[in-house]
C-alpha cells in the first residue's frame, strides 16, 4: 500500500519541484529524475508478490492494471528523456506548465491503474485530461487554441456522460435493493441480479464517455486537431498514456457487464463500435497528408481494434493486453520520430517534409520502422497482437468481421504507406530554408528504445512479462 | 420534506429554460450560480443529517455557486462589448427545444424502473431535463463562454441524479470531482481568452482552419 501510494506521490512531488524551478534550462531535467524513479518503482511494484487491496477495496494492483502502469512507465522516461533536449530547442518558450503537467498527468495515469471503485477511476481520468490541456497549447498561435478548445470540450462532456453512467451503474444496485457499492469486485458480485435497464444504460453512458477520451469514432474528432497541433512528445502522451487510460476504463465496465448474465448485447455493441472506428480511421488515412494528423487517424483505428477485441473476448483478451504495449510503445516511436521530422522540415505536409531518410536519417529510419512496427509486421508486438484478435474472429466463426477486420486494416496500412514512403524517400524540395535541425542523441535515442522494446516484446518475450499478459486475459475471461 | 425538494427542482428546471433563452451572457451566468447555489442545499434536505452531508453541501455551493460563476464573470469582462450571437435554433428556438426536452424527461423518467423510495419524486426528471438542456445550450450556442455554461447545465444535471447515491461516493471522490469542475473551469476560461485574442471574437463557428482538405 504504503509503495503505491509513494508511487502517486512521487510525480506530484516533482510536478511540484518542477513549478519552483525558476531556471528554465534546468527544469526539464526534473522529468527524467522523476521518469527514472517511477520506472524504478514500477519494477519493484510489479516483481512483488500481489499486494493486498486498501481497507475499503479503492485501490488494488491487478494484473490489468500492472500491464498499463508497465507501459504508462516505459512510454514516460523515453518521452522524459526526448522532453530535455526537445526543451532545449524550443528554450524561448516558458516550458513550466509542461514540466509540471506532464508529471501531474503520470501520477493521474498511475493513479488510474491502481482504482478499484469507479469514481476514483473516473477522477483520475479526469485528471489526465485536464492536466494534458495546457500542453496541446504549448505552442500558442491560433491552430493549436481551436485545438485544444475541441479537445477540451469533447472530452469534459464525454467524461461527464461517463460519470452520469457511473451514476446509473451505482443507482442499479439500489434498485436491485443491494447496498449500494461502486467497488469492482462487489459490482461484479452483484451483476447477475442488476436491473437490466439501469445496467444497459450504463454501459452505453460508459461506453461513449471513455469512448471519446479514446478517440473512438464518432468521437474521435477532437484527436486529429489535438495530435497534430501539440508537439511531439504531448502527442506521444495523448496517444500512449491517455487513450490508454480510456481504455482501461472500458475494460473496467466490460468486467462488470461480462459478469451478467445475457452479455451478448455487450459484446455485439463493442465489436459494431470498433469496426466503425476502424473503418473511419481507414478512410481518413487514405489521403492524408499531414503525417501528424495520420498519427491520430492512426490511433484511432488501434482504439477501435482494442474495441472489437473487447468484444470478441478469448484468446483477442490476450492479443488486447499485448497489444497496450505494443501499441503504446510503437506509438512514441512515431510520435518521436514524426516530431524530429517536423521540426527538420518545418512542416507536417508530406508535400514539403519529402527526403527525411536524408535530411535526419535517424529520424526518418525510425519514423520508417515505426510506421513497419505499428501496423503489425514482423517482428514486432503488434503484429503478434493484431493475429491473436484477428484469427479469434475466425475461430469464433465471425467470418465476416474477420474479413472485414483484415480488409481495413489493408487499407490502413496502405493509407499510412502513401504518407509514409514520400516523408522518407522523397525528394527534399529544393527551394526550402534549410533549418537548424539536427538529429541528437536525446532526440533519436529514446524512440530508438521504444522500438528495441516493442521488437524484442515480439521476438523473445520474457516469461514473466508472458505470465502477466495471461493473468491479465484471465481477469477478463472470469465469469463468477 | 420531499415538497420543500420538489420545489427547489421546479426553480432549477426554470433556470435551465432561463439559461436556454437569454441573450446576455452575465444573465446566464448568474442564474447558473443560483442553480448552484440551490444544488448545494440539496444534499441536506435528502439525506439525513451528518457532518460529511453537511460538509458536501457547503463545498458544493462554494464551488458551484461562488468559484466557477466568478471565475466565469472573470472571463467575460476581459472579452466584453461583444456582439451577441443568436444561438444556432434562435433564442427562441432554443427555448421551445428545452421544454420539448423537459417534457420527454417527464415522460422517460416515469417509465424508468426506480426504487419503490424514489418513485414520484421529481429528482430523477429533474435530473434528466437538466442533462438535455445543457446538451442544447451547448450544441445551439455559439460564443465559447456559453458553451461552458451549457457544460455547466450538463454537469449539475448529472449532479442531480447523484443525490440518489451520494453513499456509494466516498467524500474524497466527490470532492476531488468538485476540484476537477473548478479546475476544468479555470482552463476553459483561459482557453477563452485565447480564443478572443487570436480570433478577436468568441465565435466558435469561425473556428474553422482545422478540417480535412477535400
Amino acid at each position: 500500500m504504503g509503495l503505491i501510494a509513494f508511487m502517486v506521490m512521487l510525480p506530484l512531488a516533482g510536478a511540484l519541484a518542477a513549478w519552483l524551478i525558476t531556471d528554465n534550462r534546468k527544469r526539464p531535467w526534473v522529468l527524467p529524475v522523476t521518469a527514472c524513479l517511477n520506472l524504478l518503482l514500477v519494477a519493484i511494484l510489479l516483481a512483488a508478490p500481489e499486494l493486498p487491496s486498501s481497507p475499503k477495496g479503492l485501490i488494488h494492483l491487478d494484473a490489468i492494471g500492472k500491464v498499463f502502469l508497465l507501459e504508462f512507465a516505459i512510454l514516460f522516461t523515453a518521452c522524459s528523456f526526448y522532453a530535455v533536449n526537445y526543451l532545449h530547442y524550443r528554450k524561448e518558450r516558458n516550458n513550466r506548465i509542461l514540466c509540471t503537467g506532464m508529471q501531474v498527468c503520470l501520477a493521474a495515469m498511475s493513479m488510474a491503474t491502481v482504482a478499484h471503485h469507479l469514481g476514483l477511476l473516473w477522477l483520475a481520468i479526469e485528471t489526465t485530461t485536464l492536466a494534458m490541456a495546457p500542453l496541446v497549447y504549448f505552442n500558442r498561435n491560433a491552430r493549436s487554441i481551436e485545438a485544444t478548445w475541441k479537445y477540451m470540450l469533447i472530452c469534459s462532456v464525454g467524461i461527464a456522460l461517463a460519470l452520469l453512467g457511473i451514476f446509473f451503474l451505482a443507482y442499479a444496485t439500489i434498485a436491485g435493493g443491494m447496498e449500494p457499492s461502486l467497488e469492482l469486485e462487489r459490482l461484479q458480485g452483484y451483476a447477475p441480479a442488476l436491473p437490466r435497464v439501469w445496467l444497459n444504460a450504463s454501459f452505453v453512458f460508459m461506453l461513449v464517455g471513455y469512448g471519446a477520451k479514446m478517440g473512438l469514432a464518432p468521437m474521435h474528432t477532437w484527436k486529429p486537431d489535438a495530435y497534430g497541433e501539440a508537439p511531439g512528445l504531448v502527442g506521444t502522451m495523448l496517444a500512449g498514456g491517455l487513450a490508454n487510460c480510456g481504455f482501461l476504463g472500458l475494460i473496467r465496465i466490460y468486467q462488470i457487464c461480462s459478469a451478467a448474465n445475457n452479455v451478448a448485447y455487450f459484446r455485439a455493441t463493442l465489436v459494431g463500435m470498433g469496426l466503425f472506428s476502424i473503418a473511419v480511421a481507414a478512410a481518413f488515412l487514405v489521403r492524408q497528408t499531414d503525417f501528424k494528423r495520420m498519427l491520430a487517424y492512426s490511433s484511432v483505428e488501434h482504439m477501435g481494434l482494442f474495441t472489437v477485441a473487447l468484444g470478441l473476448g478469448g484468446k483477442a483478451f490476450f492479443g488486447a493486453m499485448l497489444h497496450v504495449l505494443g501499441n503504446g510503445l510503437g506509438k512514441g516511436v512515431l510520435f518521436l520520430a514524426a516530431g524530429n521530422i517536423h521540426r527538420a522540415f518545418a512542416s507536417k505536409n508530406r508535400e514539403y517534409a519529402r527526403g527525411a531518410i536524408r535530411r535526419a536519417p535517424w529520424s526518418g529510419t525510425l519514423f520508417l520502422a515505426g510506421f513497419f512496427a505499428l501496423t503489425g509486421s514482423p517482428p514486432f508486438a503488434p503484429f503478434f497482437s493484431e493475429i491473436a484478435i484477428i484469427s479469434t474472429a475466425f475461430t469464433q466463426g465471425r467470418t465476416v468481421s474477420g474479413l472485414l477486420l483484415v480488409l481495413l486494416l489493408m487499407t490502413a496500412f496502405l493509407g499510412m504507406a502513401m504518407t509514409v514512403i514520400p516523408v522518407v524517400f522523397g525528394d527534399p524540395p529544393a527551394d526550402r530554408q534549410r533549418t537548424r535541425y539536427h538529429d541528437a542523441f536525446l532526440l533519436v535515442a529514446p524512440p530508438l528504445a521504444l522500438l528495441l522494446v516493442t521488437g524484442t516484446i515480439g521476438i523473445w518475450m520474457p516469461a514473466p512479462l508472458y505470465q502477466l499478459l495471461g493473468e491479465a486475459a484471465a481477469l477478463l475471461e472470469k465469469m463468477p | 420534506m420531499s415538497s420543500a425538494i420538489d420545489q427547489l427542482l421546479v426553480i432549477v428546471l426554470l433556470i435551465n429554460i432561463l439559461v436556454l433563452g437569454t441573450h446576455r451572457t452575465r444573465v446566464a451566468i448568474r442564474a447558473i450560480a443560483v442553480q448552484g447555489i440551490i444544488l448545494g442545499l440539496l444534499p441536506s434536505l435528502t439525506h439525513t443529517f451528518h457532518l460529511q452531508i453537511l460538509l458536501m453541501s457547503i463545498l458544493v455551493m462554494l464551488a458551484k455557486g461562488f468559484c466557477i460563476p466568478w471565475l466565469l464573470l472573470g472571463a467575460l469582462k476581459k472579452v466584453e462589448q461583444q456582439e451577441s450571437l443568436a444561438p444556432y435554433l434562435g433564442y427562441s428556438g432554443n427555448v421551445i427545444a428545452g421544454a420539448i426536452a423537459t417534457g420527454l424527461a417527464f415522460a422517460f423518467a416515469a417509465r424508468l424502473p426506480l426504487a419503490t423510495a424514489h418513485q414520484g419524486l421529481l429528482i430523477v426528471p429533474a435530473s434528466l431535463a437538466t442533462i438535455m438542456a445543457g446538451f442544447i445550450d451547448l450544441a445551439s450556442r455559439r460564443k465559447a463562454i456559453n458553451q461552458v455554461v451549457g457544460y455547466l447545465l450538463l454537469e449539475n444535471g448529472i449532479f442531480i441524479f447523484g443525490l440518489l447515491l451520494t453513499e456509494s461516493m466516498p467524500l474524497m471522490v466527490e470532492a476531488g470531482a468538485l476540484l476537477d469542475l473548478i479546475a476544468a473551469i479555470f482552463v476553459m476560461g483561459i482557453i477563452i481568452n485565447q480564443i478572443n485574442r487570436e480570433f478577436s471574437s468568441m465565435d466558435t463557428g469561425r473556428m474553422t482552419s482545422l478540417r480535412e482538405v477535400e
